[in-house]
């Protein structure tokens, strides 16, 4: 059972609930929880679970590397180029090796045969435990534009033991974009956590539609920070037929040990049956489809 | 002698663009005759890449000078690797900024002034 926990809107409180959730079902439910970050370029859960990193690894991909001997300037690679990477001049060939998707376009266009594909790291996996929760993320190198292939290969590697019933957590970057999409893909349950405000229902709209409406996912919502803003969010969950599943309410205290990185279903055990109520919706959603 | 203008329509008398991987049009003006020819810019709606699109197209013309405002890294590199001069236009018309060229009025710019993106977010104006 994978979940995935994502938002539209950033800061709502994807990490708040991902890590919440882990907590509660390793300790109350006991049952074996995986959590990936998949928000490699500013990933945060670690914050919160403190995890050990037991093992890292890096992850690349194939840019272009021009033999100028072998080159005869022909422009070829530029024209093959769909991402604009390369770009061809009287003198030499200029690889953007940031703009390169590694599509191997310009390798095998070469009619002379002067490029090969040499690797560049995009980023680094890290793996681990916090006490009892499995745990991995991503980083995005500095510099590097493309977090997607860093997410695959994080979702490609932070899998549980074959044969083994985990329930594995997906901490999704924000927006809606390609590294959601990336993020959501494949999974069983999208959580979609928004907050009672315009900015809030507006990227809640955007969310429901790529998961429930473009990837085919259940979904369920999480209202953070209940009380504030107005009543558009459960207005629009009623009328698109998008279950509630919890209403976090406008806690200063949850505030507080979050901004100490105190994981707040310790700092606030109160909380915890609302959590234990959100991974049962999750978990009876993903049966019934079944 | 061969200059390119970002240019934000089709004649000597039109309005340049501050934009260069994103603007609307590049004007082609030999700065002896005043001849012009104008290109809508393919590049203007590239998904990501439009300056080292837009530069590579002005180095296969064989252009020799760009007059732009807003060129950012990747594109500068492309023009420099490749001897195009880059000099700096702050609003004007095709041929005000062509004939300030030609006065040698315009400073030429050895490093891109703006940041990669820069063009994303504007219409072509100044």
């Amino acid at each position: 059972m994978v979940i995935a926990v994502a938002s539209g809107k950033g800061g709502t409180g994807k990490t708040l609930v991902a890590t919440g959730l882990a907590d509660v079902l390793s300790e109350d439910v006991g049952a074996p929880v995986l959590l990936v970050d998949c928000d490699v370029e500013e990933p945060n859960a670690h914050l919160f679970l403190r995890p050990e990193i037991e093992r890292t690894e890096d992850v690349h991909h194939l840019v272009p590397q021009v033999d100028a001997d072998l080159c005869t300037l022909c422009g070829r690679c530029a024209q093959v180029c769909a991402f604009n990477a390369i770009a061809v001049v009287p003198t030499k060939v200029l690889v953007f090796a940031e703009m390169c998707h590694a599509c191997g376009s310009c390798a095998r266009q070469c009619p002379e045969g002067a490029i090969t594909e040499v690797p560049l790291t995009l980023g680094r996996l890290e793996f681990g435990h916090a006490g009892s929760i499995g745990f991995a993320h991503g980083l995005l190198e500095v510099g590097q534009a493309l977090a997607t292939p860093v997410i695959r290969e994080l979702k490609r590697k932070a899998q549980p033991e074959p044969g083994s019933v985990v329930t594995t957590i997906y901490d999704a970057p924000p927006g809606n974009a390609c590294s959601v999409v990336e993020t959501l893909q494949d999974c069983d349950y999208a959580l979609l956590v928004t907050e009672p405000t315009p900015f809030g229902l507006h990227d809640l709209r955007l969310a429901v539609e790529l998961a429930r409406d473009a990837l085919g996912l259940p979904v369920g919502v999480v209202i953070n920070r209940d009380g504030l803003g107005d009543a558009g969010v459960e207005d629009y969950c009623a009328e698109a037929s998008v279950p509630v599943l919890a209403r976090i309410p406008f806690d200063r205290r949850i505030a507080h040990a979050y901004s100490e990185g105190q994981l707040w279903t310790q700092a606030l055990p109160e909380y915890r049956p609302l959590l234990r109520s959100v991974a049962d919706a999750a978990l009876r959603a993903r049966e019934v489809r079944q | 002698m061969k200059v390119v203008v970002t240019a934000q329509g089709k004649d000597l008398d039109s309005p340049t663009s501050p934009i260069f991987g994103r603007c609307p049009v590049f004007a082609i003006v030999d700065s002896d005759t005043m001849a012009i020819e104008t290109f809508d810019n393919a590049s203007a709606a590239a998904g990501g890449g439009a300056g080292i699109q837009a530069a590579q197209w002005v180095v296969d013309q064989g252009a020799e000078a760009v007059l732009s405002l807003n060129v950012g890294p990747n594109a500068f590199a492309v023009l420099v690797q490749a001897g195009v001069a880059v000099y700096r236009i702050e609003g004007g018309t095709v041929r005000e900024v062509v004939q300030a060229l030609n006065e040698g009025r315009l400073e030429a710019l050895s490093r891109p002034n703006v940041a990669s993106h820069s063009g994303m977010s504007r219409r072509g104006g100044f």
